[in-house]
């Protein structure tokens, strides 16, 4: 099992649509912010469980963990800056995208 | 059969230089998206799994992105007519964002259709005979071609029928179906490669033999990528009637011998750099010998079919030069600037070659909204017989205007925002849409783009430089070309940071050159800073008539590195 350094959370994309979708405390969401964070190995492990069952339910593809920071908000923020792309949408296009709907990302 | 009557009469403006779907390739195109919208169907209700389902998608163009899924739709040898061009936007209008992407091998990708939207994008193309077969996957892509063929005066003959011939040899050719990697063929005709055939797996080069009778030099091995080389001469003259045979023996001997357990070392160029030329020469000749080349041989009439789809379009008889022409330039500078850099020479007198630049100062290379589609598309009917080509190099060309309609052309592009005068200079930049859309991307390219362009905004500066090849690259896949971009620049990530790698001395053209790494990379911020650098050096140091490609050849890689060195030291933090 790789060393747990930071909070993650289980990013994904929408089988039907194709959109960027996190893993919540009651199923997936499209805003990041809502995804639940897993503060451990374990609580990562039951993500990627969730995850797993969630391919082969159809609903999602392409499911992976991504290290977050906690904002003093609560909120999680991808470590890395492909994640960090991917909760917002192209930022040489700031009318496309998450943060399209939500100008507060 | 043939869908349309060669004999008829056309209209003036009818798209006739083109190819037209038989009803073969009707129903072919058709049973395809039928066939697709089947497995798309199987994969929603979880009869196909991903894995399963993921070839299938892949070999209809359908990729994964970092925001959604991604459709690239093939253009075959960069032609269009106004009426595709027409569709194509009303798809971005009803199934995508109101834009499309032109690419860098002659495709539209559209960056968010619905996976179940899908099947009716692919029957909406096929209705106006466009498919997105084999945009993707481990097959013989979309056949590309020079973007001037059949108007450019220095070509021997039009590539495009020569282009269709093996787009449908090579569609669902079961052999190579399931290649070792991905296959990409392009084609020229003419005297200056613009179709960059020397990095490709197969360029074929037009020619013609001391009898003159038109051929095919065959270029094997070219790519980019990763492990960039520049393609080796496998046939010196081809004869038309054994093309086909020849390309078989070809792709026999890579699906044999190319390598399947690394997909990085499994594209043919590996294949021809491990086993050296002369031995896959031999290889190829050994296969061609002793194939049965019968099934292969060339169909003369079914070749001129094929050609006549591509017969000139009506056109008038003109005097060499337009007094309208000349009028219009000293009266509108910004026309005269549009006139001198984006208009090109046409076989024909009285005719031009017009690039529309989709590269606008600060703007996103390659992208055009679908109100900009439609203005093409209709400035094609008024004055281009409805056809349009699409470059390798992220624009669109209007290959038949006549010179004394180029400045109602202009005026008619400029209040499109389609004016820019730049095509081949430093702010006409090819560049992939890298992290910014891109699964596969280490960083971003389209701000470098933006941020380069900008920084050269004064037009004028631009037309001082000259013909300047800028090609930007998001990761090592290198569909930005970034290896033959007189100037480079490959995004990579460097300590969970972007950094880029800036190579010199590129050249896609026929006296191709895999470009060189300056030094270690810089940060986005600084990538502006180190290209007006260099060409500001490249300004002192040029002798007359030389291009940058040309005094960088001249003065050595290491001139340029060293004024850069020097830079750094001086304080620019370089």
């Amino acid at each position: 099992m790789p060393v747990f350094k930071h909070p993650q959370i289980l990013i994904a994309s929408n089988l039907i649509d194709g959109d960027v979708v996190f893993l919540g405390p009651s199923g997936w969401e499209r805003d990041h912010r809502r995804a639940r964070v897993a503060q451990s190995a374990d609580e990562a492990a039951a993500l990627e469980a969730s995850g797993k069952r969630d391919i082969s339910a159809n609903r999602v593809v392409d499911v992976y963990l991504a290290d977050v920071e906690i904002g003093r908000d609560g909120a999680p923020t991808p470590l890395h800056y492909r994640e960090r792309m991917r909760v917002k949408g192209p930022s040489v296009r700031l009318d496309l995208g998450k943060q399209a709907e939500k100008p507060a990302l | 059969m043939t869908a349309i009557d060669l004999h008829v009469a056309q209209r003036q403006n009818a798209p006739m230089t083109t190819y037209r779907y038989d009803a073969y390739d009707a129903a072919f195109v058709s049973e395809r998206v039928a066939e697709f919208r089947e497995q798309v169907r199987r994969r929603l209700s979880g009869a196909l799994t991903e894995e399963e389902f993921r070839p299938f998608r892949l070999m209809n163009g359908l990729y994964l992105q970092l925001h959604a899924y991604m459709l690239r739709v093939a253009i075959p040898y960069g032609t269009l007519t106004a009426r595709q061009m027409r569709r194509l936007a009303d798809i971005a209008d009803k199934w995508d964002k109101g834009y499309g992407h032109f690419t860098t091998r002659q495709n539209l990708q559209y960056n968010w259709p619905k996976l179940v939207d899908t099947p009716d994008i692919l029957e909406s193309l096929a209705e106006v005979e466009m498919h997105a077969i084999q945009t993707s996957g481990n097959c013989i892509r979309n056949v590309t071609a020079d973007h001037f063929a059949g108007v450019a005066p220095d070509e021997i003959e039009d590539p495009r029928p020569t282009a269709e011939f093996l787009r449908q040899w090579s569609s669902l050719h079961s052999e190579f179906s399931f290649l070792p990697r991905k296959f990409k063929i392009a084609v020229t005709g003419a005297a200056h490669d613009r179709a960059a055939i020397m990095v490709h797996d197969i360029g074929l080069r037009i020619v013609r033999n001391a009898t003159g009778e038109i051929g095919y030099q065959v270029v094997v091995g070219g790519g980019l990528g990763r492990s960039p080389f520049i393609g080796k001469v496998v046939g010196d003259f081809v004869p038309r009637e054994d093309l086909l045979a020849f390309l078989e023996a070809i792709m026999r001997v890579y699906n044999r011998f190319g390598r399947r357990d690394n997909k990085y070392k499994a594209r043919v160029k590996i294949l021809v750099h491990e086993k050296g030329i002369d031995e896959i020469r031999a290889a190829v000749e050994a296969e061609f010998a002793a194939m049965d080349r019968s099934v292969f041989s060339h169909d003369p009439a079914e070749f001129e079919r094929i050609a006549a789809f591509f017969a000139p379009p009506p056109f008038e008889s003109l005097p060499e030069a337009s007094a309208l022409l000349r009028a219009a330039k000293l009266e509108t500078p910004a026309f005269a600037n549009f006139a001198d850099v984006n208009v090109s020479a046409h076989k024909l007198p009285g005719y031009a070659i017009v690039t529309v630049s989709l590269k606008p100062i600060g703007g996103v290379p390659g992208d055009a909204t679908s109100e900009q589609m439609r203005v093409l598309a209709d400035a094609s009917e008024r004055f281009g017989f409805g056809e349009l080509r699409v470059s390798h190099e992220q624009n669109i060309i209007l290959p038949h205007v006549k010179q004394d309609d180029l400045f109602a052309l202009w005026r008619m592009l400029d209040a499109a925002g389609l004016a820019t005068a730049n095509a081949g200079l430093v702010s006409d930049i090819i560049s992939c849409p890298g992290l910014d859309y891109c699964s596969l991307a280490t960083a971003r390219s389209i701000p470098i783009a933006q941020a380069i362009s900008k920084r050269f905004s004064d037009m004028s500066r631009q037309r001082r430089i000259g013909k300047l090849g800028v090609k930007i690259s998001g990761c090592i896949n290198a569909c930005g070309h970034h290896h033959v971009g007189a100037i480079g620049i490959l995004g990579l990530e460097k300590k969970g940071q972007e950094s880029y790698q800036i190579t010199l001395g590129g050249d896609p053209t026929f006296s191709a050159s895999i470009g060189e790494i300056l030094g270690p990379g810089v940060t986005a911020e600084q990538v502006p800073d180190v290209v007006e650098h260099l060409v500001d050096y490249y300004l002192a140091e040029r002798e007359e008539g030389e291009a940058f490609i040309d005094t960088w050849r001249r003065i050595g890689h290491a001139r340029f590195k060293d004024v850069l060195r020097r830079e750094g030291e001086d304080g620019a933090d370089i």
